[in-house]
């Protein structure tokens, strides 16, 4: 009873600071997008009619203060209006509309991106770790670390020129929904997947390694050892879970990155995705639609990132007892 | 008689940065059928590692090991790590001194109790946990159907101790090495738990190693004793006879330093004069001599040889109390 209260309050907690983070971060991008160096007026109403300019103006909210301006933002976002890709001649189409299209592209890069760091980095962290310093894990190491120096977008583009072009094994480019053709929708994630992946694995891998490494030391595992289990059963069922912490802490942060990533591995295999939809707008100074994207990237962010605090309260008890002492 | 188990001539040695370090120096150790073994020795005589080779649960490319470890008839102190292990829990079991680093922190007692069940009596989930509930009961918990449900970090010292116990009697092991198993555990509940195994010893027939630095424990729980010193048998008989008389100057001045329950110490034990010597490079001559009231010249000189009364009666001094039997 009372440890359901206590989770109770804890929910709620996080709740608030989720809410007070996003809040916070949304205003400060709104209040950037006034600092800009072009004012937003000369931007979007120079060259109209007086009659549109005042029009514009009004539409835009350019004739409010900093604050009116944010609560009339926030008011409409929340409603899921995020204004309009502005045109000079004033209401281009809705940003939502271009988020229903891109976001779920995006989510899937990223999601599968992480699915797929995860289980390769897993059974190597672990495996690593207990073959630590024989040539097996020097192996393991240096393949990494060489993978991991690669940036992104490189790693992208020689997979789409090798694969791709060269060996014709998988599609160089483009996006095919899972509503058309579920292996073409695979098959087309494959070469985005592994050039944002394969440095992840190198990060994760090294983190799981290390920390494996710490837990073989206790005197837990010597006691599983001592009850007759075998080495497989005790990696998996003993040392995994609670060896994983940092790494699922890691994979939470990670996903600005990966985010940022997506943005420029999007362009690379040219999938139509939020990346894609955030270049175009700062390329088309797009700035409202822009504010609009930004916000949720954070959002994203943000619920990503308490979804897998509760995750480490589940894997790791400890963690629990730890943030209600 | 028939001996459980059989430990001859056993060597360990750690490759360290400064050298050899020998931690066992040649021991034997016989353990008759359901009998108790008490091992005393200074903390850094060697208990744990002896008891861990002997087990062979000592791993990592710096250990040398050799010697002969026969149990229960079979020859185990050549096997490999993965073939020991068909030995443990069945054969062997250990619990530790530190409960609260030998239960997995993120693991319900119920599914680390039930796990030995399942893996080595190939139990069903259902029975094992009902035994489980058997064996926690045994180990005299209170409410055993609650603990099974408990993460370890819920539960006092005491109660993990009995936990980590019935976790090694789980699948009536013929011998259980018990290495300090109340060191960590307050004065009022030590006794509680050297009752405890003194009954589940008589109860299920078992022999025990019990690893201890207190005389006191010995004179109580064991029916043998062996004294180590530096790695090094000083002094073996069975308890009744090393009590009526103490052939060793080192196991006099352990005697002495038993913290007496009638003066206010506090629970702190007035050391003997002096250190173990290093075991990276020992002296010539007995160990004991830097610390020992009644050294002379050959002291110094010649290490000691084991030497074996007629009654079985074994002590490793040229001057010993009482002089020569
Ligand atoms: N893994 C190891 N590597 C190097 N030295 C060790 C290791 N384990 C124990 N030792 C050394 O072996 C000696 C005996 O240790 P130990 O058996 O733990 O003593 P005890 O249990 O009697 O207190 C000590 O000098 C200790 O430092
Ligand atoms: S051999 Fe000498 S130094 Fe060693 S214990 Fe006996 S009397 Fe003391
Ligand atoms: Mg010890």
């Amino acid at each position: 009873m009372k440890a359901r209260s206590t989770n109770a309050i804890e929910v709620l907690k996080r709740l608030v600071q989720l809410l007070l983070v996003v809040i916070g971060a949304t205003f400060l991008l709104s209040l950037l997008l006034r600092l800009l160096p072009v004012g937003l007026k000369e931007l979007y109403v120079t060259g109209l009619f007086e009659e549109d300019r005042q029009r514009q103006i009004k539409e835009l909210g350019l004739d409010r203060n900093a604050f009116s301006y944010y609560f009339h933002w926030l008011w409409d976002f929340v409603r899921g209006d995020f204004g309009r890709i502005v045109l000079p001649g004033g209401g281009g189409e809705s940003v939502s509309s271009h988020v229903g299209r891109a976001l779920p592209k995006t989510l899937q890069l990223v999601f599968y991106t992480q699915i797929f760091a995860l289980a390769v980095a897993i059974p190597l962290g672990i495996f690593s770790a207990y073959r630590a310093g024989r040539r097996t894990d020097r192996f393991v190491s240096y393949g990494l670390f060489t993978a991991a120096s690669v940036p992104n977008f490189v790693l992208g583009l020689l997979l789409a020129l090798i694969v791709g072009v060269k060996l014709e094994w998988l599609p160089p480019l483009g996006y095919v929904p899972i509503s058309e053709s579920f292996v073409d929708h695979v098959r087309g994630m494959v070469l985005p997947v592994l050039a944002l992946g394969i440095p992840l694995i190198a990060s994760y891998t090294r983190l799981l390694r290390t920390d494996v490494i710490a837990t073989l030391r206790e005197d837990f595992v010597t006691m599983a050892v001592a009850k007759g289990l075998s080495d497989r059963r005790i990696l998996f069922t003993h040392v995994l879970r609670p060896s994983s912490v940092t790494l699922l802490t890691s994979a939470a942060l990670n996903m600005g990155a990966l985010i940022g990533g997506s943005l420029v591995i999007e362009r690379v295999f040219s999938i139509p995705g939020l990346g894609t939809e955030i270049g175009l707008a700062i390329f088309g100074r797009q700035y409202f639609a822009l504010q609009a994207y930004v916000a949720l990237v954070a959002i994203g962010y943000v619920v990503f990132n308490s979804v897998i605090d509760v995750l480490v309260g589940f894997v790791d008890p400890r963690t629990r007892e730890r943030r209600s002492a | 008689m028939n001996s459980i188990l059989s430990i001859k001539n056993l060597e360990v040695g750690f490759d360290t940065p400064r050298g050899l370090l020998q931690a066992v120096r040649g021991v034997d150790v016989e353990v008759p059928g359901a009998s108790s073994m008490g091992i005393v020795g200074e903390s850094g005589s060697g208990k744990t590692v002896m008891c861990r080779a002997a087990m062979g649960l000592l791993r990592g490319s710096n250990v040398r090991r050799s010697g002969s470890v026969v149990f229960d008839g079979d020859e185990i102190g050549s096997l490999d790590s993965a073939d020991v292990r068909q030995y443990f829990g069945t054969g062997m079991a250990m619990i530790f001194q530190d409960p609260m680093t030998a239960l997995n922190p993120v693991r319900r007692i119920g599914s680390q109790l039930a796990e030995s069940l399942v893996i080595r009596l190939g139990m069903n989930k259902k029975d094992a946990r009902a035994r489980a509930a058997e064996l926690l009961g045994l180990v005299r918990i209170p409410d055993p159907e609650a603990t099974l449900r408990k993460f370890p970090g819920q539960l006092s010292g005491g109660m993990r101790q009995r936990v980590v116990i019935a976790t090694a009697i789980a699948c009536k092991p013929k011998l259980l090495f018990a290495d300090e198993p109340t060191t960590a555990l307050d004065v009022t509940v030590q006794a509680q738990i050297l009752e405890l195994l003194s009954d589940l010893r008589r109860d299920l027939d078992m022999a025990m190693m019990l690893v201890t630095h207190d005389l006191g424990v010995v004179a109580n729980h064991t029916d043998y004793v062996t004294v180590l010193y530096a790695g090094l048998v000083v002094e073996q008989a069975p308890t009744r006879k090393l009590f009526a008389s103490m052939k060793m100057p080192y196991t006099e001045a352990l005697l002495k330093s038993i913290p007496r329950l009638d003066q206010p110490s506090g629970g702190r034990m007035p050391m003997i004069g002096g250190r173990l010597p290093d075991p990276t490079n020992p002296e010539p001559g007995c160990p004991f001599a830097p610390r020992c009231p009644y050294v002379q010249d050959r002291c110094r000189k010649e290490v000691p040889p084991l030497t074996v009364a007629p009654d079985g009666h074994a002590y490793r001094c040229f001057y010993p109390i009482g002089g020569n039997a």
